[in-house]
């Protein structure tokens, strides 16, 4: 009855992880240790556990290999069977003496509790209570900032330093990192390191961890104007985001269908003849969107908004009166309408405080300007904008049109000192950008390698999302097509390369909302996480299969309903529903 | 004394077309789409606070009928979810709104004959669910509950309506698989619950497989202590089984168990030493095993008892055996086997050794008086089949001439091929599941009458509780219509898109994880995660 699997699941969960087996000739001599220390170049690491050992009087299970989850994988990993045990009772995460941050570091502050549940929380009170030490204990997690600011009340940025490095070892862990950015990332990673034993005590192994992540650019997009996404459900992937390390959150806040985004400036726009799908209960406030963007720099991601124009604006027609082109048919207005109309003044003017607008309420550095899927239909049916076309000399292209609009939007958005990301069109329509323009390539055709190829070789930055399209589902195990996908996978130079600031899983909103979007998200966009965290070389299927596994267990168990890459169990189910 | 909105001002007639704009909306507003349907634009009020469920004087059913009293109580807050929370502004008084149910017989358990047939008449004051069945009337409070609308100052209304409604078939299942994943008890519950809305009437219940084997046995409780993927938290207990088939009942719903054999039973060998056929490599046993061993006595015996133990459990007449893609390789392999093979001169043909296997247990199931289904790899390969067996059909290509030849020979015969919507893709796929017509194949009247009806399935790789009531609903809910309504008047799926809309937005009032099916919204959105 069930068709015989023609993915290649079994084969992935029996592939034996070969750079490991390759390091097993070291064992003996670093047996004499007692401590497994690992040399992991970048480019044979990807998981370097060393398990089985016998070492007489170790109180501590050793951590058998599957236990090792870590997702996505560090930079530099070394670990040891010598195991310790961490009492809920007495286990501490603390500021380090020399740390710039201390108790008043909000976003440290609530980290540490945070992640304190993550470990502890599903445990019952009397198990949390046990208040003796033991030698093999591990009392406390130091989390040491070492710059001056330790950004404590910033926001997150594209420059931001998310490195650090952990170290697990008696009697205390310690983390350091620059700020408070790195030091989330770290928190993440000394999480999931803890592990239970058969007789359901914590433990950690000795470990040191040295990390960074390979791209400064990790989004997740979710589209709030074809579905409504409730406050809740932002939030929530906000979390799993965090879990994984994303540090982007893309709000396609505003589209075509709806317009959920209430303006301070222009209320109309979600409140006024349907501009949102309802005026209160399918909106985001001020309080909301203010809400979101705490909630997200809390666990160091950014949110940059997108307002994308001059298509997709359907829903702006409805609050702002002569926004939009009014579409002709034969000499006389059909009812319908268009594109923004970017032959009127009183467009720019509107742009002009809208952006005003938004720039204020979104702290991030950028906007996204969106520019892509025009449209040309409409601006070719109306007299008005032929004409315009005409004194412009423009002739009958349309591109040419648009690129008009385009650059005086930019110099507005300019005016703001945001910069900005825009779709690939724009760049492909040889508009004029300014050179810090963040070029998002999303297109099937041409093959988003040459496309990746183009933008860099014109010296832009560029962030990849056309493999990622995760809206796009399919029967089987898709993640692995996901894994796969390479944003410097293209023919260039370095200095190409390196412009490559990196990419998004898109999920865009036809057929998602509240119900479906969190399962169909996750586990699936853990790949991409660990394809723009991770080294390069960081690429053995059957190896992330095994973690993942892991991964997506522990994201049940910490409330998210990831979905299940295959056959099997976990040992929380998701109790949610 | 109905509420009937009069129209005398130039005012009130612009009322007048959004109050028929409402109702001409609200005509459709059923799903499945019952088999007659008029409605008129008079719209009644009705009050939470004067409305009431009675039996009717001369019903055979009255107060004490656990499936109707409990029917009663359900809808009553599915038809008035906010007065049950306490609030809404009720605009219209003085209105005494019963729903009177006339019925006959308040029996055990739904089974293959149950008659779900039901006359529904709503009129000014009152309405009227006349049927034969409790299982009936169950159908007709479904619909009655999907006539109710609110209008945007909160009040209800029901339009006047009267509808003659029958199912086309009288099995219209589906499938859930918890042995690929365990699924928690409440998220079959819930299951459950969508169906009645969707008025199916069979839960197949693929309880084990290789996998894990959940279903903790009385009789040989070492099956799930080993077999499950853990002995405690990953298992149905009795009691579990026993909610799970009072809950369909009290929503006319069946439950069929699928014990699937000979294939598919590695996690029964965990728990049963000798039951499976140790594979050989090289003249020696390999530590590895394949189907159940057919050649030796205690299979039979352990069979016969497991068996006796799911009738005794499942008061379902049917019990889906299983039988499919049974692979030869290590009955070939095994040298005992092949000794029996040429013992009872099946040369090298295996599919004869399956065939001995399953007519074995079929005619144990037919001793202890249950009706067996079986995939149609055992008609595919078999040719003596007791004539009652039933045969579901579930390989993709040419499901149409599989039909034909079933039903040729006589049997009666479940589609489920074209409805296996675990296979997700891009998209509206519910238009796929929309478009089949399972009497669309050459064959006589009588032929087509073979055919009983037929199931969706929800096969477990990829799914468990995170993901499970999503891609279900409202997907399964183009099967539903198709097993339920009159094929002619629901051949459109442009037509019914707006229909199945609305349904899946009350779906989700109800409280089910119904997906949405393109760019748009509900009046009350899935607020859970």
């Amino acid at each position: 009855m069930t068709w015989v699997e023609v993915n290649a699941a079994p084969e992935l969960i029996h592939t034996p992880p070969l750079r490991l087996k390759q390091k097993s000739a070291d064992r003996t001599a670093l047996n004499t240790d007692m401590y497994c220390l690992l040399k992991c170049s970048p480019l044979i690491l990807a998981v370097a556990v060393c398990h089985g050992w016998l070492f007489g009087d170790f109180v501590g299970k050793q951590k058998e290999l599957d236990e090792i989850s870590l997702w996505p994988l560090p930079q530099k990993f070394q670990s040891s069977a010598v195991a310790f045990k961490l009492s809920p009772g007495s286990f501490q995460i603390v500021h380090a003496k020399q740390s710039s941050a201390g108790p008043s570091c909000s976003i440290l502050v609530n980290a540490f509790r945070r992640y304190f549940e993550y470990m502890f929380g599903d445990l019952k009170k009397h198990e949390k209570s046990r208040k003796k030490v033991y030698d093999s204990d591990l009392a406390e997690l130091q989390v040491w900032i070492t710059s001056a600011d330790p950004e404590c009340d910033g926001y997150p940025s594209l420059q931001a330093d998310e490195s650090y490095e952990l170290s697990v070892d008696e009697p205390s862990a310690v983390l350091k990192a620059a700020n408070v950015w790195g030091a989330l990332r770290g928190l993440e990673t000394f999480s999931q390191l803890v592990y239970r034993d058969d007789y359901g005590a914590n433990n950690i192994n000795k470990t040191d961890i040295s990390d960074f992540p390979r791209f400064a650019h990790r989004g997740i997009l979710l589209d709030s104007s074809r579905h409504f996404l409730p406050l809740k459900v932002i939030l929530a992937n906000l979390e799993a985001m965090a879990m994984n390390k994303f540090n982007v959150f893309h709000w396609h806040i505003v589209d075509d269908p709806s317009f959920p985004y209430m303006s301070r400036t222009f209320p109309d726009l979600s409140q006024k003849r349907k501009g949102a799908y309802h005026p209160f209960t399918h909106v985001y406030t001020p309080s909301d969107v203010k809400m979101v963007i705490e909630f997200a720099r809390m666990r160091g991601i950014r949110v940059i908004p997108e307002f994308d124009t001059p298509g997709h604006t359907q829903s702006w027609g409805n609050g702002i009166k002569n926004l939009l082109t009014p579409c002709y048919s034969g000499s006389s207005p059909s009812g319908t309408f268009g594109p923004v109309n970017p032959i009127l003044n009183s467009s720019y003017d509107f742009m002009t405080q809208f952006f005003k607008e938004i720039s204020t309420v979104f702290p991030d550095a950028y906007i996204h300007l969106g520019g892509d899927e025009v449209d040309f239909s409409c601006w070719k049916s109306n007299p008005d904008i032929k004409k315009f076309m005409v004194q412009q000399g423009f002739g009958t292209d349309y591109s040419k049109l648009e690129s008009f609009y385009i650059q005086r939007l930019l110099d507005i958005v300019a005016a703001t000192k945001k910069g900005y990301m825009v779709w690939q069109e724009v760049f492909d329509n040889g508009v004029k950008l300014k050179a810090d323009t963040q070029i998002h390539v999303w297109k099937e055709r041409p093959q988003y390698q040459d496309e990746m190829a183009k933008v860099t070789a014109a010296g832009f930055n560029a962030l990849l999302s056309t493999p990622w399209y995760l809206n796009r589902i399919s029967y089987g195990q898709d993640w692995v097509n996901i894994y796969k996908a390479d944003p410097q996978n293209f023919t260039g130079t370095d200095a190409q390369k390196k412009l490559v600031i990196g990419g998004e899983a898109c999920l865009w909103g036809e057929y998602v909302d509240a119900t479906n979007l969190t399962p169909r998200l996750w586990p699936r966009a853990s790949a991409v996480a660990e394809r723009l965290w991770s080294d390069k070389s960081v690429t053995d299927v059957g190896n992330a299969y095994k973690r993942l596994v892991q991964h997506r267990c522990r994201m049940v168990k910490r409330g998210i309903p990831a979905e299940p890459l295959f056959v099997g169990h976990c040992r929380q189910e998701y109790m949610g529903l | 004394n109905l509420c009937l909105l009069f129209f005398q001002s130039p005012v009130r007639s612009c009322l007048l077309l959004v109050v028929v704009s409402v109702c001409v909306q609200q005509v459709h507003g059923v799903w499945p789409l019952p088999q007659q349907l008029h409605q008129s634009a008079d719209r009644g009020c009705l009050s939470p606070q004067r409305f009431s469920f009675t039996y009717g004087r001369d019903s055979a059913a009255q107060t004490g009928c656990s499936v109707l009293d409990a029917a009663f109580k359900r809808y009553f807050s599915i038809i008035f979810p906010d007065f049950t929370k306490g609030s809404g502004l009720l605009m219209c008084e003085n209105q005494s709104n019963r729903l009177s149910v006339k019925t006959g017989g308040c029996d055990g358990y739904p089974d293959e004959d149950s008659d779900e047939s039901y006359n529904l008449s709503v009129s000014e004051g009152q309405a009227v669910l006349r049927s034969v069945t409790v299982w009936g009337a169950l159908r007709g409070l479904e619909s009655f509950s999907q006539l109710v609308y609110q209008d945007d100052y909160g009040s209800y209304f029901i339009n006047k309506t009267e509808i003659v409604d029958f199912p086309r078939f009288a099995f219209r299942g589906l499938l859930l698989d918890t042995s690929r994943h365990y699924l928690p008890l409440h998220a079959i519950l819930k299951t459950l619950d969508a169906m009645a809305y969707s008025k199916f009437n069979v839960f197949h219940w693929h309880i084990v497989d290789d996998p894990s084997f959940p279903y903790q046995s009385r009789t040989f409780p070492d099956l799930s202590n080993k077999g499950a993927f853990h002995p405690f938290t990953h298992i149905y207990t009795q009691s579990d089984v026993m909610r799970v088939i009072e809950h369909a009942r009290m929503r006319g719903i069946r439950v069929v168990p699928e014990f699937d054999s000979p294939g598919h039973t590695q996690s029964w060998g965990k728990g049963q030493p000798g039951l499976l056929t140790p594979c050989y490599k090289g003249g020696v046993p390999s530590g590895s095993f394949g189907p159940v061993d057919p050649t030796i006595d205690t299979t039979y015996k352990f069979m016969e008892s497991l068996l006796k133990e799911v009738k005794f459990v499942f008061p379902d007449s049917y019990v889906h055996l299983g039988g499919d893609e049974v692979s030869f390789a290590c009955w070939q392999s095994n040298p005992n086997v092949r000794k029996f093979m040429e013992k009872m001169g099946f040369g090298k043909d295996f599919t004869k050794l399956e065939s001995f296997y399953m007519e074995s247990i079929m005619n144990m199931t037919a001793a202890l008086n249950r009706t067996s289904i079986v995939w149609q790899d055992v008609f595919d390969y078999h040719e003596r089949i007791p004539q009652d067996t039933v045969l579901e059909i579930w390989k993709g290509e040419k499901y149409q001439a599989e039909l034909s030849r079933m039903t040729q020979a006589g049997h009666r015969v479940l589609l489920s091929a074209p409805w296996y919507i675990n296979h997700i893709s891009y998209g509206q796929d519910w238009r796929n599941s929309y478009a089949v017509q399972p009497q669309n194949f050459s064959g006589t009247e009588e032929q087509k009458k073979l055919v009983i009806g037929g199931e969706v399935a929800m096969w477990g790789e990829y799914v468990d509780a995170t993901n499970l009531t999503p891609r279900l609903w409202p997907r399964a809910c183009a099967a539903a219509e198709r097993l339920w309504s009159n094929e002619e008047k629901t051949l459109n799926a442009d037509l019914a898109f707006p229909r199945l809309e609305e349904f899946r937005c009350e779906l989700l009032r109800r409280g089910i994880q119904a997906e949405p099916l393109f760019v748009g919204h509900c009046k009350h959105e899935y607020d859970g995660l």
